[in-house]
C-alpha cells in the first residue's frame, strides 16, 4: 500500500509539472507579448511596471522565463493583482482557496451519496415507470444549463420564496460590529467540521462492534454523533450567530451543485450494478434466501462499488467545473469567482494564478479518489 | 496455384454483400435502440431542433421581415417598449434590444448544431486514431498518449476554456477545434484504446497480419471499422459537452460569437433583466430550456446507443 501510495505521489508531481509547464506555454502562447498586459495596464504605476518586468524576466530568453515562472510560483510569488493592486495573488487565494474547497467537498460527498442511493434503487426496479422518471430528471438535471438552473434556484428559493440570500458570503448588516472577520469565522467553522467528521467516524467504528439490535443502526448514531460533535464547540461561543449566517449563504450553492452532479453517480451504480446482478453469487444469495434489501445492499451494491469509485475520478474535473459556474451564480467569494472575475477584467497574473490553484484542486482531487480505490480494492494495491 | 473452378463462384459482387450486411447490422441496432424509450425521446428532441434549424432560413425568406426580424440586426419600430411580451407578431416576445426572440432562438440552433458536430467530429477522428495507435504499438507511444489522457482527464474543461478565452480571442470555429481536442486526447482515447485492446488479440487479426498485411492496413482496414460504433457513442457526449461549453462561455461574455443561445441569456443580464423571471420569462426560460433539452438529448441518444454497444447492458 505504502509502496502504492508513493507511487502515486510522484506521478502526481510529474503531472502537475506538466500542467505548470502547459500554464507557462499558454501565457507564452498568446497573441502579441506577455509584456504587454503587463505593461499596458493603465491601473499600475510605471515603477511597479519596471519591477514586474524583472520579476519575470520578460527580457530573457523563452527557456530562462519558463525556469524563472517555475521558480516564482515553487516559492509562492504569483505576481501582484491588477485589479486589486498591491495585493499579492497568492494572498488572495489563500483567502478563497477554503471557501471553494468546502462548498466542493460537501456538495461532493452528499451528492455522491444520493447517487449511490439512488442507483441501487433504480437497478433494482429496472424497466419500471419509475426508473424511466428518475433517469430523465436526473439527466435533464445533469446536463441543464448549470448557469441557467443556479438562477432559477435563486430566482425559486431566495427571490420568490424568500428563505435562503441572493448569493454572498456573509449578510453585511450583520457583519457590520462583529468582533472578528470572516475568514476567522469560516477558519473555526472548518475545524469544527473535521472534528465532526472524525467523532461521526470514531463513533461509527465503536457501534460495528456491538451486538446486532444497536449495530444495524451504527450509520444513524454515527452522523448523530458527528452533528453534535460540530454543535457542541459553537453553543457557548458568541460567534455562532455569525457562523449560522455563513452557513444559511452555503445551502442553496450546495444544493445547486447536489443536484446537478448526483445523477452521473447515480447512473452510472445503476449499470455497474446491472452487471453485477448477473454474478453467480447473486443467485447464489438469492437461493440461499436472504432477503432482497440484503442481497441488494450487502452483496450487489458492494462489488458494484469499484468501478463507481473510479469514475469518481472522471467526475471530479466536472465537479470542480459546476463549482466554478455556481460560485459564480451564487456570488459566493471563491475560486471560480476569482478565475472568472480576473479573466474578465483581464488580470492575467490573478487569473493564472486562481487556474493554477484549481488545477491542483482537481489534481489532489484525483489522488485522493485514487487512495480510496486502491483502499476498496485490493488488487489495485498488489499490482 | 489451384484450379479456379474449385472455388465457389460468388455471383453477387463483393460490395452489395457489405451493403447488405451493413443494412442488416444497422437494422438490428436500430431494433435494439428503439426498445428503450430514454433514446427514442433524445432522438425525438433532437429532430424538433433539427427542424427549428432547418425552417429559419426558410421563415426568413417567406414570412419574415428581415429588417423586424433578424437575430442580430432586427428591430421592430411598431413595439414601443422592448422587451415585449409575446404575441401574434412575436411569438416568444422581443429581447431588450427589440429582436425576436423565437427568431433568435431558432437561428442560434444552426450555429449549435454546426459547434457540436464540428467538435464531436475532432474528437472522434483524434480519439479513435489515437486509441487504435496507442493499441497497436503499445510501449512509448501508448505511455505518452495515456499520461497526457490521465492530465487532460483530471483538469476541469470549462475553467480551461475560461483561461484560454482571457489570452486568446475565442471565436465559435477556434472554440470547436479547442472542445475538439482536448476531449480527442482526454478520456475518450482510454476508453477507444480499451477497445481497440480486446480487438488486437481477436483471431481474424492474426490472420491478417499471417495473410501479410502491414500495421497500416491492419489498423485502418481491422481496428478503426471496429471502433467506429463506439466512437459514435462518443460523438454524443462531445456533443453534449460542446454545447455546454459554448453556453457557459458566451453566457458569461468570454467568446466573439454573435448570436447563441448563451448570448441570448448574455443579453438578458448585461440590460439587468435576469431576476425578474417571473415577469420576463421569454427571455431566459426559451434559450435555458433549449441549451438543457439540446445537451440532455445527445445525452440520452448516447446512452442508449450504449446499450445497443455493450451487450453486458442489455436486458437479454
Amino acid at each position: 500500500m505504502t509502496r502504492y501510495v508513493l507511487r502515486r505521489l510522484v506521478q502526481i508531481v510529474i503531472t502537475f509539472f506538466l500542467f505548470q509547464t502547459l500554464t507557462f506555454f499558454l501565457l507564452y502562447a498568446q497573441p502579441g507579448d506577455i509584456a504587454n498586459q503587463y505593461l499596458l495596464n493603465p491601473n499600475l504605476p510605471p515603477d511597479a511596471a519596471e519591477r514586474l518586468r524583472q520579476e519575470l524576466g520578460l527580457d530573457k530568453p523563452p527557456h530562462l522565463q519558463y525556469i524563472q515562472y517555475m521558480k516564482n510560483f515553487l516559492t509562492g510569488n504569483l505576481g501582484v493583482s491588477f485589479t486589486n493592486y498591491p495585493r499579492p495573488v497568492i494572498d488572495i487565494i489563500k483567502e478563497r482557496l477554503p471557501r471553494t474547497l468546502v462548498l466542493f467537498f460537501t456538495a461532493t460527498i452528499i451528492s455522491f451519496y444520493v447517487g449511490f442511493a439512488l442507483g441501487k434503487v433504480l437497478a433494482w426496479r429496472r424497466g419500471g415507470l419509475f426508473e424511466y422518471g428518475v433517469t430523465v430528471v436526473g439527466v435533464t438535471l445533469y446536463t441543464v444549463f448549470t448557469p441557467w438552473f443556479a438562477l432559477m434556484m435563486i430566482w425559486l428559493f431566495a427571490y420568490k420564496l424568500n428563505l435562503f440570500p441572493t448569493g454572498k458570503f456573509v449578510t453585511p448588516t450583520l457583519w457590520q460590529n462583529a468582533p472578528v472577520d470572516a475568514n476567522t469565522v469560516f477558519g473555526r467553522m472548518i475545524y469544527t467540521g473535521i472534528l465532526g467528521s472524525v467523532v461521526a467516524f470514531v463513533v461509527y467504528l465503536l457501534v460495528r462492534r456491538l451486538p446486532p439490535p444497536t449495530r444495524n443502526m451504527s450509520g444513524i448514531l454515527a452522523v448523530l454523533a458527528g452533528l453534535l460533535g460540530m454543535v457542541i464547540p459553537w453553543v457557548q461561543s458568541p460567534l455562532a450567530r455569525y457562523a449560522v449566517d455563513i452557513l444559511w449563504h452555503m445551502v442553496l450553492p450546495i444544493l445547486t451543485l447536489t443536484l446537478i452532479s448526483f445523477a452521473g453517480t447515480m447512473l452510472l451504480t445503476r449499470n455497474s450494478l446491472l452487471e453485477t446482478m448477473r454474478e453467480d453469487f447473486i443467485l447464489a444469495a438469492r437461493a440461499k434466501g436472504l432477503p432482497e434489501k440484503v442481497v441488494r445492499d450487502k452483496h450487489a451494491a458492494r462489488t458494484a462499488l469499484l468501478p463507481v469509485v473510479t469514475s469518481l475520478v472522471f467526475s471530479l474535473a466536472f465537479a470542480i467545473d459546476g463549482g466554478v459556474i455556481t460560485e459564480t451564480m451564487f456570488s459566493w467569494p471563491g475560486m471560480g469567482l476569482t478565475l472568472l472575475n480576473a479573466v474578465v477584467q483581464e488580470d492575467i497574473p490573478l487569473a493564472m494564478g486562481a487556474f493554477s490553484f484549481t488545477g491542483i484542486l482537481a489534481l489532489l482531487a484525483h489522488l485522493a479518489a485514487d487512495l480510496l480505490y486502491a483502499y476498496l480494492d485490493p488488487r489495485i494495491r498488489y499490482s | 496455384m489451384s484450379d479456379a473452378s474449385s472455388v465457389t463462384v460468388i455471383h453477387r459482387p463483393l460490395w452489395r454483400v457489405r451493403l447488405e450486411l451493413f443494412w442488416k447490422s444497422v437494422r438490428t441496432n436500430w431494433a435494439l435502440f428503439i426498445e428503450n424509450p430514454i433514446g427514442v425521446i433524445g432522438l425525438a428532441i433532437i429532430l424538433f431542433f433539427a427542424l427549428m434549424a432547418v425552417l429559419h432560413p426558410i421563415l426568413m425568406k417567406t414570412v419574415w421581415d428581415p429588417t423586424v426580424y433578424d437575430p442580430i440586426t432586427g428591430y421592430d419600430f411598431e413595439i414601443l417598449r422592448h422587451p415585449a411580451p409575446p404575441s401574434a407578431r412575436h411569438l416568444l416576445g422581443t429581447d431588450p434590444l427589440g429582436r425576436d426572440v423565437l427568431s433568435q432562438l431558432m437561428y442560434s440552433t444552426q450555429t449549435e448544431f454546426i459547434l457540436g458536430v464540428v467538435a464531436a467530429l475532432i474528437t472522434v477522428t483524434i480519439g479513435t486514431l489515437i486509441g487504435a495507435l496507442s493499441a497497436y504499438y503499445g510501449g512509448v507511444i501508448d505511455t505518452l498518449f495515456m499520461r497526457l489522457a490521465d492530465l487532460v482527464i483530471m483538469l476541469p474543461f470549462i475553467s480551461i476554456l475560461i483561461v484560454l478565452s482571457a489570452l486568446f480571442k475565442l471565436n465559435m470555429l477556434k472554440l470547436a477545434l479547442v472542445i475538439g481536442i482536448l476531449s480527442g486526447f482526454g478520456g475518450v482515447t482510454v476508453i477507444i484504446k480499451s477497445q481497440a485492446l480486446s480487438i488486437k488479440v481477436k483471431p481474424y487479426i492474426e490472420a491478417a497480419r499471417v495473410a501479410g498485411g502491414g500495421d497500416w492496413h491492419i489498423i485502418v482496414v481491422h481496428f478503426i471499422p471496429n471502433l467506429l460504433p463506439l466512437s459514435f457513442l462518443y460523438m454524443m457526449f462531445t456533443v453534449t459537452s460542446a454545447i455546454f461549453s459554448e453556453a457557459v462561455l458566451s453566457f458569461f461574455g468570454l467568446i466573439n460569437i454573435r448570436m447563441s443561445w448563451g448570448i441570448m441569456i448574455h443579453t438578458t443580464q448585461t440590460a439587468g433583466y435576469l431576476l425578474n423571471v417571473g415577469q420576463y420569462w421569454w427571455l431566459v426560460i426559451p434559450a435555458g430550456l433549449a441549451i438543457t433539452l439540446l445537451c440532455s438529448a445527445f445525452y440520452l441518444v448516447g446512452r442508449a446507443l450504449d446499450e445497443v454497444v455493450n451487450p453486458r447492458l442489455r436486458r437479454r
